[in-house]
């Protein structure tokens, strides 16, 4: 069964400046032990989707289902049991860890909200857990700011990890890491996959992390996904010419010095581009990409594109 | 040629740690130097030194020969005649780097009315000029803008015009596309690449990101812990590396165009952090080296020269290392 199904969710906020669409009109599925990337830029509104998944952020319209149960319509209660089987890991971890918690306090924080166990139950766990993703067994007396950066990414790991979930989103997990740090917690992150039978949505603008670490990739640009396709086939052969073009900017050493690929920034979330929203920076760009979005067409068994041009 | 940039055994002190041990390197007209590390390799306490701008309390040693002469020891006075003049730097947040108050265009006349005699309207004309030759569209308009009505692009550029406005001799830009996007961050390489050459002008990029060093720099020195443990060209540096430090890096990240994917198997680890090079006597990377042995304990290695244009700070060559020069020596 699909683990994760969303259908047409959209995310809007209200502000001073008018309504920002920061997720429009999105579907995907997660299937149990998949890794599905979300990339995009800055403002393209993945960390929105991935907060509205979880009902962090009230999804405007559309449907989440989360194993058949639909998530959008949940009272309190059930959202909150439903929380310990979708958990969450930051991009900084140091800013979703109380300064003045021990570890072992903020590990047993999760387990006494969801009723686990008894105390000696907890204590087993927390035991195991914080040795499972790689620290030391006295790090659960400590604080966090006794920690490095690296270390307290393996905490936020543990405790989104500790209510055994069945799907993670991982919000830009390793970008604030040191290279060297970024391997170390890359390989937890699959040997936990591995271990618990995990899924993970993993948000990232890194596409060089995206192509080692995802099965499938959902390419979003202004709140839109535009592409979606197996990674090692998206790399192969990218259809959309926004996916191209990301693909194209990463720097890469067998492509000395070539020219910039695409010009122009991200046009405001506030007031996007009619029709295609890619429009103002693409060099396809004809009179119908102006005037209308283009709907999503298959081009594989799991490779859709959302483009007018592509055949 | 004599070097426009000769650094000579440069270190940094604060109290009893010297987060920078002695690094030497040089830089010439119009290229571009990448100076790779992790945090907390000196990578950027060298950068504020080369314009001084580390804090008062730090002790500064050996010599920053520009142009021919010792910067380092200079009083303030001197220094602000060399900054923004002969010596630009662009930095990685430019939000904080830019007054909100004042205009993009008060901003860059500025620099020019401190350093060149030019009136107020021949400043604000070579404004204009500059925010054209950093790619910025209807300069004449944006350039009574305020930093916050301008895209993070668009603020770095300005960045740019800023650090090039008087024509430096050398550009320091510290993680200067670290902050952008992807699409953004290859027009600000571009960008900085066109300016070196129609400037002449030496452009140090200090980054931590390998793929935009082996795209983009003509040289690449890398530093551990305070010191200069390989340098070489970008190219036989990342195909053949020397010292297991810059190894290990390249083991450690995933290149996309390598198509290694986490089901094939694990990301290649350089074991703890950099955190146990502290109190380190002898090589400061032995804690997390695969092939350190007891020697490497006893003193700091120093650098060989391992080909003509190759430096390392290892005296153990790796079993899979094919040195360059004898490689040519092979084909003529």
């Amino acid at each position: 069964m699909t683990l994760l199904s969303v259908r047409n969710l959209s995310t809007h906020y209200a502000g001073g400046r008018g309504t920002v669409r920061a997720v429009d009109d999105v579907s995907l599925t997660i299937e149990p032990g998949e890794t599905v990337a979300l990339v995009g830029e800055s403002g393209c509104g993945k960390s929105s989707l991935g907060k509205s998944l979880m009902r962090l952020v009230e999804p405007t319209s559309g449907q989440v289902e989360f194993k058949g149960k639909d998530v959008t319509a949940m009272p309190a209660r059930e959202l909150r049991s439903l929380r310990r089987s979708i958990q969450m890991i930051f991009q900084d971890p140091f800013a979703s860890l109380n300064p003045r918690q021990t570890i072992r306090t903020i590990l047993t924080a999760p387990l006494k909200v969801h009723g686990v166990g008894d105390s000696k139950r907890r204590r087993e766990i927390i035991e195991s857990i914080i040795v499972q993703v790689g620290l030391p067994a006295d790090s659960l007396d400590r604080y966090p700011h006794e920690f490095s950066g690296g270390q307290r990414q393996r905490i936020g790991i543990a405790r989104a990890l500790i209510l055994q979930p069945e799907l993670v989103v991982c919000d830009e997990p390793v970008s604030a890491l040191d290279l060297s740090i970024q391997a170390q917690i890359l390989n937890l992150l699959v040997e936990m996959k591995n271990k618990l039978s995990l899924s993970y949505l993993f948000v990232s603008h890194d596409l060089s992390v995206v192509r080692y670490f995802s099965d499938r990739v959902l390419v979003m640009y202004l709140g839109k996904i535009v592409e979606s396709a197996p990674t090692a086939e998206l790399w192969a052969d990218p259809k959309h010419p926004y996916t191209r073009a990301l693909l194209a900017a990463v720097p890469d050493p067998s492509r000395r010095k070539q020219a910039a690929p695409i010009a122009g920034d991200l046009p405001s979330p506030h007031n996007p581009p009619s029709g295609c929203r890619f429009h103002t920076r693409c060099p396809l760009a004809t009179d119908l990409c102006r005037a209308q979005a283009p709907e999503h067409r298959l081009f594989g068994p799991a490779h859709a594109v959302a483009c007018h041009h592509t055949n | 040629m004599t070097a426009l940039l000769d650094v000579r055994d440069f270190s940094v002190a604060f109290g009893a740690s010297q987060p920078v041990k002695g690094v030497s390197f040089t830089a010439n007209p119009g290229e571009m130097l990448a100076i790779v590390g992790e945090s907390g390799s000196g990578k950027s306490l060298t950068a504020l030194g080369l314009i001084g701008l580390l804090p008062r309390h730090a002790k500064t040693g050996g010599e920053i020969r520009f142009d021919g002469r010792n910067l380092l020891g200079q009083s303030e006075r001197d220094w602000r005649k060399i900054r923004g003049r002969d010596i630009g730097m662009i930095f990685q947040e430019p939000m904080t780097s830019l007054n909100p108050v004042l205009t993009v265009g008060e901003q860059i006349t500025e620099v020019l009315r401190i350093h060149e005699h030019v009136d107020r309207k021949q400043a604000r004309q070579r404004a204009v000029e500059l925010l054209e030759l950093v790619n910025i569209p209807e300069a004449r308009k944006r350039v009574d803008d305020y930093p916050h009505q301008l895209s993070g692009g668009m603020r770095q550029r300005v960045m740019i015009a800023i650090g090039v406005a008087c024509n430096p001799k050398l550009l320091i830009a510290d993680e200067a596309t670290t902050a952008l996007d992807v699409t953004i961050q290859a027009q600000i390489l571009q960008l900085l690449d066109n300016l070196r050459r129609d400037l002449n002008m030496a452009v140090i990029l200090i980054t931590h990101d390998l793929g935009i060093v082996a795209q983009w720099a003509d040289r690449v020195m890398v530093m551990y812990a305070g010191r200069k443990v390989e340098e070489g060209l970008p190219e036989p540096v990342f195909t053949n590396p020397y010292h297991p430090y810059t190894r290990g890096l390249l083991g450690a990240s995933p290149r996309a165009e390598s198509g290694h994917h986490y089901r094939q198997g694990p990301l290649i680890e350089i074991p703890g952090s950099i955190v146990s090079a502290t109190g380190e006597k002898g090589c400061a990377f032995r804690p997390r080296c695969p092939s350190a042995q007891a020697s490497c304990g006893f003193a700091v290695p120093p650098l060989r020269q391992i080909t003509e244009d190759r430096l390392a700070a290892c005296p153990f060559t790796p079993t899979s290392f094919v040195s360059h020069v004898h490689d040519a020596s092979l084909r003529s």
